[in-house]
């Protein structure tokens, strides 16, 4: 099925938690909503869901205004953070509680519940309660019970939130094997970047309310299209400094105390001439070398597989990766090089990309 | 091995072994300790009370013989209290205006109000619940005052001359015409306060994603009512309902204001009442009385087993979350 948002909003008292959002879900796609806590996710799936009524704007599913359907009658299925299993009810009667509400015939009830209980690993555990699960069990069975109604659309709202960090790895590539699988439409909420970027097909990036961004995760990694898509997606986050490009001698040049890199030309000139601009770069881009920029090493942090390394430039801290057999101490002069072909340039003002739009 | 060794091995053991004595001894001590201002309470406020009225219920203490001539006549009160012609009447009547006014009202209403009021935007339930209080914050009398006016006797009357009387309908004097709806209703405004703050907080203190989920998983209004919150608020339903059916035997004061048991409307307790502290000849006979209350203590004491084995009590209570001390 499909889903489509048209000019959504949600207005609470003079806070918008949903401001003015377009965006169109095809047919088994998978969908992340990302954005820090309290930026309207849950809002905007509350709405998609029937919860809340819109201020605003139109809710279509496939060709239909979905606005004035009861969530009864929207074939949704979701699953909490808090799993919100019914605890007078036993894991079976979770299951079924969905079909049993739509008068399905029992045999067909059994069989579904069966076959998904199966599905997820929780054959075993049909005569519990939920207060005798473990976390990671209830999550399996909140799936299950979204599952067993065989939904036209499915609503993740931080799933994984409340699971330990394996569980949440091995979850995340069940959720994603399942949809595939099953081809249901799904929306998944989350505030962890790693999981939208793994997980979705396309990843709506949220912000008080407004959508910044609506792309593939690799197009939200290589080209932000705002200052804050760029800082929030990525980890460790991206390096930002303030510069002024100049042009000198043919050549584009990021300019700051104690700081001069030549810029590639179609990326320096859409910034030239500018005043100042916010030069960013990931840590990942930026490298110890035998020369270039010098830097003094103010903190190393050993990740395992590399050194987060914390380089001061004059009044700037830039975060470089590094190999941790390059054995860099703290009060290192060193010498930093960038990959100028993944540098992005913001306008300062309006917190726009100079080089995507 | 030399000899003050073994010597102070001896003494280590001995050492331990007064140790466990004493943590022993602490162990029970303790909780004793920690649950003793509640039992303190409980003695002297609950159990010496019930233990005098059993007592007083064993002797024939009235006015007339003063707390010097009194005698023991063992179960003789209780005797009169079954072959007494009030007996029946009163104690179907007592059933009757228990029932009613708890099912109608202090659960019923209670539960309706709470379950409106928290499906409306909050600020008029807010509102709604908060006017739903008054009857409780006015003084009886007060309040007893305002519903005779409102039943009182042609020409007067509320219901006479501005409700009823437009319509056609003859006045009459309404407390003797229909004594148990005045009874019921004055006692059910003010019961149905109580449950109605419980049931709210409880409902409200449900989570959100069970409300959400409910819904999304396909119930109407009314089914996620039945198949979500009312489970969910078992352990409240199950205390309202036991305490005010406690509350309601033992209450009589806004029947004694309002009919003081005529028309047919005496209650046990009233009845108790009356006999022990009331007597129209100005004979209290407390130790009949005292057979009265001792009765109702008993009717009490059951039904409050009935409903703990009704509402499966022991499930409801959680094994304590901190180890035994
Ligand atoms: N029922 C509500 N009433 C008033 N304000 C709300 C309500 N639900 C959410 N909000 C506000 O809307 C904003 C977005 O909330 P939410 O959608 O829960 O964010 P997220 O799920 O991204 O953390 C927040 O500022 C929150 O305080
Ligand atoms: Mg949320």
């Amino acid at each position: 099925m499909k889903v489509k948002l048209e000019n959504l909003t949600k207005r609470w008292g003079h806070v918008y938690a949903a401001h003015d959002i377009n965006l169109e879900i095809n047919d088994g796609e998978f969908v992340a909503f990302l954005g820090p806590s309290g930026c309207g996710k849950t809002t905007t799936l509350l709405l998609i869901a029937g919860i809340y009524k819109p201020t605003a704007g139109r809710i279509l599913f496939d060709e239909r205004v979905m606005n004035q359907v009861p969530p009864k009658n929207r074939n949704i299925g979701m699953v909490f953070q808090s799993y919100a299993l019914y605890p007078h009810m036993t894991v079976y009667e979770n299951l079924v509680f969905p079909m049993k509400l739509k008068r399905t015939p029992p045999a067909v009830m059994k069989e579904r519940a069966r076959r998904v209980a199966e599905m997820l690993g929780i054959g075993q555990l049909l005569d519990r309660r939920p207060g005798q699960l473990s976390g990671g069990q209830q999550q399996r069975v909140a799936l299950g019970r979204a599952l067993t109604k065989q939904p036209d659309l499915l609503l993740f709202d931080e799933p994984l939130s409340n699971l330990d960090a394996r569980l949440r790895l091995s979850m995340r590539a069940e959720i994603k094997r399942l949809q595939m699988d099953l081809g249901i439409t799904a929306i998944y909420v989350t505030h962890d970047q790693v999981e939208a970027m793994t997980m979705a097909d396309r990843v709506a990036v949220m912000k008080d309310g407004r959508l910044q961004a609506y792309c593939p995760p690799d197009e939200l990694y290589d080209r932000p299209r705002t200052l804050f898509i760029a800082g929030f997606v990525g980890n460790p986050p991206m390096n930002f400094l303030e510069v002024e490009v100049v042009q000198r001698d043919g050549v584009y040049h990021a300019l700051r105390a104690g700081f001069d890199l030549p810029l590639s030309a179609e990326r320096g000139k859409q910034a030239a001439g500018r005043g100042s601009v916010i030069l960013g770069v990931r840590p990942e881009d930026v490298m110890i070398a035998e020369e270039g920029i010098t830097g003094e090493v103010y903190v190393v942090e050993p990740l395992g597989r590399d050194d987060l390394i914390d380089v001061r430039i004059g009044d700037v801290h830039v975060h470089a990766l590094a190999d941790p057999n390059r054995r860099c101490r703290v009060g290192d002069r060193v010498h930093l090089r960038f990959n100028t072909q993944k540098i992005q340039l913001f306008d300062p003002k309006t917190e726009q990309s100079l080089l995507w739009t | 091995m030399s000899e003050s060794a073994s010597t102070a091995r001896a003494l280590e053991v001995g050492k331990m072994r007064r140790l466990q004595e004493k943590t022993s001894l602490r162990s029970l001590l303790s909780p004793l300790l920690f649950m003793a201002p509640a039992i303190v309470l409980v003695v002297v406020f609950f159990f010496i009370p019930v233990v005098i009225v059993l007592v007083i219920s064993l002797t024939d203490m009235s006015t007339a013989t003063g707390f010097n001539n009194w005698k023991w006549v063992q179960f003789d009160n209780y005797s009169r209290i079954a072959t007494h012609p009030n007996t029946l009447p009163v104690l179907r009547n007592t059933l009757m205006y228990v029932a009613l006014t708890l099912s109608l009202f202090n659960v019923g209403m209670a539960l309706v109000i709470a379950l409106l009021t928290t499906h409306i935007p909050r600020r008029s339930g807010f509102l709604f619940r908060a006017l739903w209080l008054l009857p409780r914050l006015t003084p009886s009398v007060v309040y007893i005052m305002m519903w005779k006016y409102v039943a009182a006797d042609a020409p007067y009357g509320i219901l006479n001359q501005h409700l009823l009387g437009p319509l056609g309908i003859p006045p009459t004097n309404w407390l003797p015409a229909q004594p148990w709806f005045f009874v019921i209703l004055t006692n059910g405004f003010i019961g149905a306060s109580f449950g109605m703050v419980i049931f709210t907080s409880a409902i409200e203190s449900i989570h959100r994603d069970y409300m959400v989920a409910a819904l999304v998983d396909g119930c109407s209004l009314w089914q996620r009512i039945r198949y979500v919150i009312l489970p969910l608020i078992r352990w409240p339903l199950l205390f309202v309902t036991t305490y005010q059916t406690l509350s309601l035997l033992t209450s009589f004061e806004q029947i004694l204001l309002l009919t003081e048991g005529q028309f047919g409307t005496e209650v046990w307790s009233l009845w108790a009442y009356q006999r022990a502290l009331s007597n129209y000849w100005g004979n209290f006979q407390w130790g009949f009385g005292a057979a009265l209350a001792a009765v109702l203590v008993l009717i009490g004491v059951v039904m409050a087993l009935v409903y703990m084995r009704y509402f499966q009590f022991n499930q409801l209570v959680h094994e304590p979350k901190i180890e035994a001390l």
